[in-house]
């Protein structure tokens, strides 16, 4: 059949056409579709040998990652895993007085369940810990309980009692049933600077105990500055280097592009010979006698300092976008709104400026995206007043080991910046933005 | 050569130069004079000086001496957004973050004209150049000759009395092109402004202008009108550069009132039009058009005849093109005239050619 109308094809008479074969087929009788599909595997297969390595690497050292975080700003399995007998018994207990008898027998009975030390460690262990997160000493309670549980007798409750005063409290009874689901709200809570009350409900945190709202807050003013700062800074150099001959033009984008290759140590270094309160500005001043040797002005280790120093590493960030953009603008339209009668700057605001906006846009949201979410310069030279969220979520990772509050925070982080780009994308429109 | 009176004169340049790095003068002594309502292009090769004249004289370069005059007023030192001077870019320069409206709208804008008198405004410039239904696009949306239009009607709506066209036609396809032309011109009949068009393409400076200054190395080689430009080339460089030519070298050998004998390098001798000879024994180059040879038994009456060969033929429709031997030069064109005669002609047949005097000009040797 195929080959009857190949033969009908080929003689390219109307009747081929009209002869009701929907399948059109080549000249050798292969139908057109498997034929276009064998002509394009090959090229299929070529695109896919570009994009598979780093798709491959992405997905491994990015997605994976990224995915694990966000799974363990909501994992819970420490209490679930450690005290099971205990969780069921706690189902009925309504939560205000101690829990009764059955429930200490059933927390002996799970913490004694394993009588091989080392395996219960490691049950006991991570309890330990995910209980301190949410009450201080609890840790502590655990791990001096879990040294004597075996020598426990009943009446339990007592011994538990003797053992550590805070199994005489309700307190760490509703956490243990609160925080009793392999799935938890708790770290988002913490991060928001909440807690649970005695009820259950979600309230403010005393007001020396809040930390993350207002970091946030600083991060994203700290943000703003900078962007506005590097704005600033780099629309002018951009403008210039965008009318200079070319080879001029790379000498200045050498200067421009010199953060890059300068080792952060010594960049770090020479801004603390700069800054630092005897450091060669203050000095300069003092000798100029603009201020006074008492009131020498502190630049490093707090806001300023982190503003100046990250102003300066993220102004390629700014410049590069911007500089592509104004390449591409004829220098004629200038001119044609100055024969239009416009006046030099009416000229620059009405035509050039707007036409510069895609590259704003462009350099506008990778610095603010880049700033939003660093960590080496505030933690270098911000000090106290200039740290910024991930140096907070870092202080977890390393420091407090408390990985599910870091992935909380981390996880709102990246949420909070789709969230903007989102809105710039309503707003602007990011098929504007021109990266270079 | 620029035999211009530069006191008279709407536009003016006097005794203007300029030169970029102090050493090589890219317009040298341009004395220019042109009249209200005319239209005036400026042709030449690229590097000439012609597009440097222009923005001299739209105030975005600045003459390094002399002086140049709008109406009786030196504008020097004047900024380009206060001579009030209108100005079509080879690319357009259509704003591509406004409308075309928006466009035309700009200029009245920064004169602070009110809302409704600008709208009668643009839409009068708008369906002068028959585009008054797309108001509203982008230029991004508008094909290359639209754009053209709007350009057009933007250098317009604020009514200059002066117009700039910087080789406006470049980009666009030939037949396009040839349509802007008149265009072009039928709007400059309407409106009487005064337009200065700057163009490498001599066709269009012929087609368009009352007046062609053609500019080489900085100097104006030659202002005339375009049949005298054509017909009355001063020197070699305006004979070869406007229209087809064709050159013969050789050395004067008499001179008898406007005319003059001279004799080629390969011997032969022609008699020709006195133009731009020094006298007796100076090298010349001869100019003649294709169109003027005669080829066949009428070349027998000729006072200039020659036994030629023909090397090749090139069928043009309308007219034959021959390629000969004449005098030794091998590039020797003659325009024969598509009918029975043209039509039997072969390569390698001999035939005579011949010329009058007063087609052939002695120019200065090139």
């Amino acid at each position: 059949m195929a080959q009857a109308d190949a033969t009908l094809m080929d003689t390219g008479g109307p009747a081929a056409k009209r002869g009701g074969t929907e399948k059109l087929v080549t000249a050798d009788g292969v139908p057109l579709k498997r034929a276009l599909e064998r002509a394009q595997r090959r090229r299929k297969l070529v695109a896919l040998g570009l994009v598979g390595p780093l798709l491959l690497f992405i997905l491994t050292v990015f997605v994976f990652p990224i995915a694990q975080m966000m799974w363990l700003s909501v994992s819970n399995p420490q209490v679930v895993n450690a005290l099971p007998r205990t969780l069921e018994a706690l189902q009925d207990w309504d939560g205000r007085d101690l829990p009764p008898e059955p429930v200490y027998a059933a927390l002996h009975a799970d913490m004694v369940e394993d009588l091989e030390r080392e395996r219960r460690d490691r049950l006991t262990g991570p309890l330990g810990i995910r209980l301190n997160y949410e009450i201080s000493a609890a840790r502590s309670a655990i791990s001096r309980t879990a040294r004597q549980v075996d020598s426990f007798e009943a009446p339990f409750k007592d011994a538990f009692m003797d053992a550590h005063r805070l199994w005489g409290q309700p307190e760490l009874w509703r956490v243990i049933k609160r925080e009793g689901r392999p799935l938890t709200t708790s770290y988002y809570v913490a991060a928001l600077d909440r807690e649970f009350d005695e009820f259950g409900n979600i309230v403010q945190r005393d007001e020396n105990r809040r930390i993350y709202v207002s970091l946030f807050g600083r991060t994203l003013m700290l943000s703003v500055i900078i962007t506005a700062m590097t704005f600033l800074l780099g629309f002018p150099i951009a403008y210039y280097m965008s009318i200079l001959p070319m080879r001029h033009a790379n000498l200045l984008m050498i200067c421009v592009l010199l953060p890059f290759w300068t080792s952060l140590l010594v960049r770090t270094s020479a801004w603390i010979v700069l800054l630092q309160q005897q450091g060669v500005i203050n000095s300069g001043l003092v000798g100029l006698g603009i201020i006074d040797d008492a009131n020498r002005i502190s630049m490093i280790y707090n806001m300023t300092g982190t503003i100046i120093a990250m102003t300066h590493i993220l102004l390629p960030f700014m410049v590069l976008p911007l500089y592509s953009v104004m390449r591409t603008i004829p220098p004629s339209y200038m001119r044609a709104a100055k024969s239009l009668g416009a006046t030099p700057s009416t000229a620059f605001r009405r035509v050039y400026f707007p036409q510069t906006l895609p590259g704003i846009g462009a350099g506008g949201v990778l610095v603010f995206i880049i700033s939003i979410g660093y960590y080496i310069t505030p933690a270098l030279v911000g000090g106290q007043s200039g740290r910024m969220i991930s140096n907070e979520i870092a202080r977890h990772i390393q420091q407090s080991l408390n990985w599910g509050l870091a992935a909380a925070l981390g996880t709102m982080l990246l949420v909070g910046v789709l969230a903007l780009y989102w809105l710039y994308n309503r707003l602007v429109g990011a098929d504007s933005l021109k990266l270079g | 050569m620029g035999n211009a009176s530069t006191s008279d004169g709407f536009v003016a340049f006097d005794r203007v130069q300029k030169s970029y790095d102090g050493e090589t003068l890219v317009v040298k002594d341009l004395n220019l004079s042109i009249a209200k309502g005319e239209f005036m292009t400026m042709l030449g090769p690229s590097g000439s000086g012609k597009t440097t004249c222009l923005m001299m004289l739209a105030g975005f370069e600045t003459a390094t001496s002399g002086e140049i005059s709008l109406d009786g007023r030196p504008i020097n030192s004047v900024p380009p957004h206060k001579r009030g001077i209108g100005m079509v870019f080879q690319n357009y320069a259509l704003f591509p973050h406004m409308t075309v409206g928006e466009n035309l709208s700009f200029p009245l804008e920064v004169r602070g004209m009110g809302k409704s008198e600008r709208e009668k405004k643009v839409k009068r410039a708008l369906d002068m150049v028959q585009m008054g239904k797309f108001a509203g696009r982008r230029p991004a949306q508008l094909s290359g000759g639209q754009q053209q239009r709007i350009a057009l009607a933007r250098s317009l709506v604020f009514e200059p009395d002066l117009v700039l066209m910087d080789e406006p036609l470049g980009a666009l396809d030939k037949n396009l092109r040839e349509r802007m032309q008149y265009e072009i011109k039928h709007i400059h009949n309407n409106l009487g402004v005064t337009v200065v068009y700057v163009t490498h393409d001599q066709t269009e400076a012929l087609t368009m202008s009352d007046n062609v200054a053609v500019f080489d190395d900085g100097i104006i080689q030659q202002l005339a009108p375009p049949d005298v430009l054509y017909e009355k080339p001063d020197n070699a460089f305006v004979a070869a550069f406007i229209g087809e030519n064709n050159t013969l070298r050789g050395k004067v050998d008499g001179v008898n009132g406007t005319t003059c004998t001279v004799r080629l390098d390969d011997g032969s001798e022609v008699k020709a039009l006195k133009v731009n000879v020094a006298g007796d024994g100076v090298r010349t180059t001869l100019s003649l058009r294709p169109e003027r040879v005669v080829l066949g038994e009428e070349a027998a009456s000729m006072p200039n005849r020659f036994e030629a060969e023909v090397l090749e033929l090139i069928y043009l429709g309308d007219h034959i093109r021959v390629r000969m031997n004449v005098c030794g030069d091998d590039e020797f064109i003659v325009k024969v005239p598509n009918n029975k005669g043209g039509r039997d002609m072969k390569v390698g047949q001999k035939a005579p050619v011949g010329w009058a005097i007063e087609d052939c000009r002695a120019l200065d040797p090139s």
